[in-house]
């Protein structure tokens, strides 16, 4: 970060000053220059500010960060809806049919949120800040693609008030916004959240019989939720898991670059951790939270490997953690700053059992395939204690030393 | 393995604060801060722990129609179960009675916070509402019932201190006027809600 502040300050800006050989286009580098890097103030002496960071520039990062997964969410909505019929379309044609679907979603997502956010700091007078680019982003990702724009505009709606303006706004909520969001949506409309939604139009091309033979639109994780509860040899199984082999329709490498249905931004973990590395890079994700939930999330794999109850538990945990949420809700939704742990010790645990309850709620509970969604909301929950206990134990640990040293 | 299941089952799945909303109005009062809501759970974990067994006893030894038997084959038709309301209050009155006095004899500064609430647990809905669940399901054994206890208790210990910690960070938060102190508790309550409702359906 540092490296690249002094470049831009000492290479670039000068051609873009008065007299610069670009100093036409001062005003489009000044805007960027503001977005990454206002404000600067850092100080030499005394008490150290190595670099005046604020919530802008921490949530344009963020949003920096969503972008490859949002175009490949839009590339993929697109990708998902020519397969379901069997048709071979260009970049272009996908990318077009996913930004028909997508954008009304951002528009939607940040046009109820926004509004909300001025009216609150209207009446509260407060004044208005960049809580909401963040969440606003975040929720057309986490939502299916055939979800009905009045659902999001409700559930973003409930989100905002609910979950965070009545706690005070941005900064003091207690639950993820987005994850809010969604959950409400989960909970409140279960029939319109669940089925043939993940690819644009399934359900009106099954009607029409347009569909490819065998594709019911399901997501992986809704295909391995069928077989709980059957035998492991039976047809019907095989059938299922003979789809998570190399060269079936979830095989690993599928999943991995997300060419596989579900939410708009989830499918990638490739794209996701292109976003980790930007967090990462700029110090604003926590590795702690990152690293423990993705181990929380492989030991949980690893044991029910070892159970073996069942075709769903036999799923190697690498394969595990690339389906589904799971590293969307890890880079994007786990390292919130304001619902995580705050403490380091606490980051640890709270990412270990965020992972861990991430696969144990998606393979015990049939209902609920978005076990990375209720996972993190669980340890949202329970964050303020974690940082309670971790404190006291800070505490006692010291009160302890000095006793020592006094007596 | 079936004592696991159903201690499980009680602290997360049939939590008695998020799936039954019983006992709320301790759960309410009394989590302000986590050290008192620490004490008023582990009291009710004891609390439950203890007269769950023993509501059990009452019910498959003096109160179950036919319960009455081992005293002799004339009383085997005797149903006493519209008792059991006041035998399980009666019961759960006394246990609480001990409890405050070992908290007010090893504990003075807990039983000072905790007040009127330490008293009030005779009347706490998860203490009756725990007796009331064993007779409905049925445990086979005391085992079950007394791991049924416990567990519920856990759930409720549980509730209470995750919530205490939540109300101790948005202490100093910018909450509306109108919502201060209940208003936004009962919001958070919700929110907890949610987040247990991924435990919920789950069938072990």
């Amino acid at each position: 970060m540092k490296g690249l502040h002094n470049f831009i300050d000492k290479k670039l800006k000068p051609n873009f000053t008065e007299g610069g050989k670009l100093s036409k286009f001062w005003v489009v580098f000044d805007a960027l220059e503001t977005f990454a890097f206002t404000p600067g103030h850092v100080t030499k002496s005394g008490a150290h500010i190595r670099d005046g960071i604020d919530l802008k520039r921490t949530m344009f990062m963020v949003i920096l960060a969503l972008v490859p997964c949002l175009l490949f969410g839009t590339w993929n909505a697109g990708h998902q809806y020519y397969a379901s019929i069997g048709q071979e379309a260009d970049l272009w044609a996908k990318l077009g049919v996913g930004a028909l679907k997508v954008l009304p979603l951002v528009v939607v997502s940040y046009g109820v949120g926004l509004g909300i956010e001025f009216v609150f700091a209207g009446i509260r007078k407060h004044s208005i800040n960049e809580g909401f680019l963040v969440s606003g982003m975040l929720i057309p990702l986490i939502m299916p693609v055939d979800v009905p724009l009045w659902m999001v505009a409700i559930a973003t709606a409930f989100a905002v008030i609910i979950g965070k303006e009545v706690f005070g706004g941005t900064g003091m909520n207690i639950l993820n916004i987005a994850l809010t969001s969604r959950a409400f949506l989960f909970f409140a409309y279960p029939k319109q959240m669940s089925g043939e939604i993940w690819i644009h139009d399934v359900a009106s091309n099954k009607t029409a019989g347009l569909l490819v033979d065998g594709h019911t639109g399901a997501t992986a994780l809704g295909h391995l939720a069928n077989t709980v509860g059957k035998a492991a040899d039976s047809a019907e199984v095989k059938g299922i898991m003979a789809q998570f082999e190399p060269g079936g329709m979830f095989s690993f490498e599928n999943s991995f670059l997300g060419l596989i249905p579900g939410s708009i931004g989830e499918t990638s973990t490739l794209a996701c951790l292109i976003g980790a590395a930007i967090l990462l890079f700029t110090g604003i994700g926590s590795w702690r939270i990152m690293l423990s939930f993705l181990i929380g999330g492989l030991t949980m794999g690893w044991i029910f490997n070892l159970a073996g109850a069942n075709a769903f538990m036999g799923v190697s945990p690498l394969h595990q953690v690339v389906m589904g949420g799971f590293m969307f809700g890890l880079v994007f939704m786990a390292t919130d700053p304001v619902s995580a742990a705050q403490t380091a010790t606490g980051k640890l645990i709270y990412g270990f059992f965020g992972g861990f309850l991430s696969i144990m709620i998606r393979v015990f509970n049939g209902a609920y395939p978005e076990g990375v969604m209720m996972a993190v909301l669980f340890m949202n929950v329970m964050a303020p204690l974690i940082d309670h206990y971790v404190i006291q134990a800070n505490i006692n640990r010291r009160m302890k030393r000095t006793a020592l040293q006094t007596a | 393995m079936e004592y696991i299941n159903i201690f499980v089952k009680g602290i997360f799945i049939e939590n008695m604060i998020f799936a039954y909303f019983l006992g709320m109005c301790s759960y309410l009062a009394v989590s302000k801060t986590v050290k008192t809501a620490m004490g008023l759970g582990l009291a009710v974990i004891f609390v439950l722990g203890i007269t769950v067994p023993i509501n059990y006893l009452l019910e498959n030894y003096v109160l179950k129609e036919g319960a009455l038997t081992w005293m002799g084959a004339e009383y085997a038709t005797m149903d006493l179960s519209f008792l059991s309301f006041i035998m399980f209050i009666a019961v759960i009155a006394s246990i609480v009675q001990l409890v405050e006095m070992i908290v007010e004899k090893f504990a003075p500064a807990l039983y000072g916070a905790l007040g009127i609430f330490l008293p009030l647990i005779a009347v706490n809905c998860s203490i009756l509402g725990g007796a009331l669940f064993m007779q409905e399901r049925q445990y086979t054994d005391i085992g079950q019932a007394t791991v049924f206890g416990l567990g519920s208790g856990v759930g409720w210990w549980l509730a209470i201190i995750a919530i205490a910690a939540i109300r101790e960070k948005i202490r100093y938060s910018h909450v509306p006027a109108p919502l201060r102190g209940l208003g936004i508790t009962f919001i958070i309550t919700g929110l907890m809600g949610i987040a247990f409702m991924s435990f919920m359906g789950i069938d072990i």
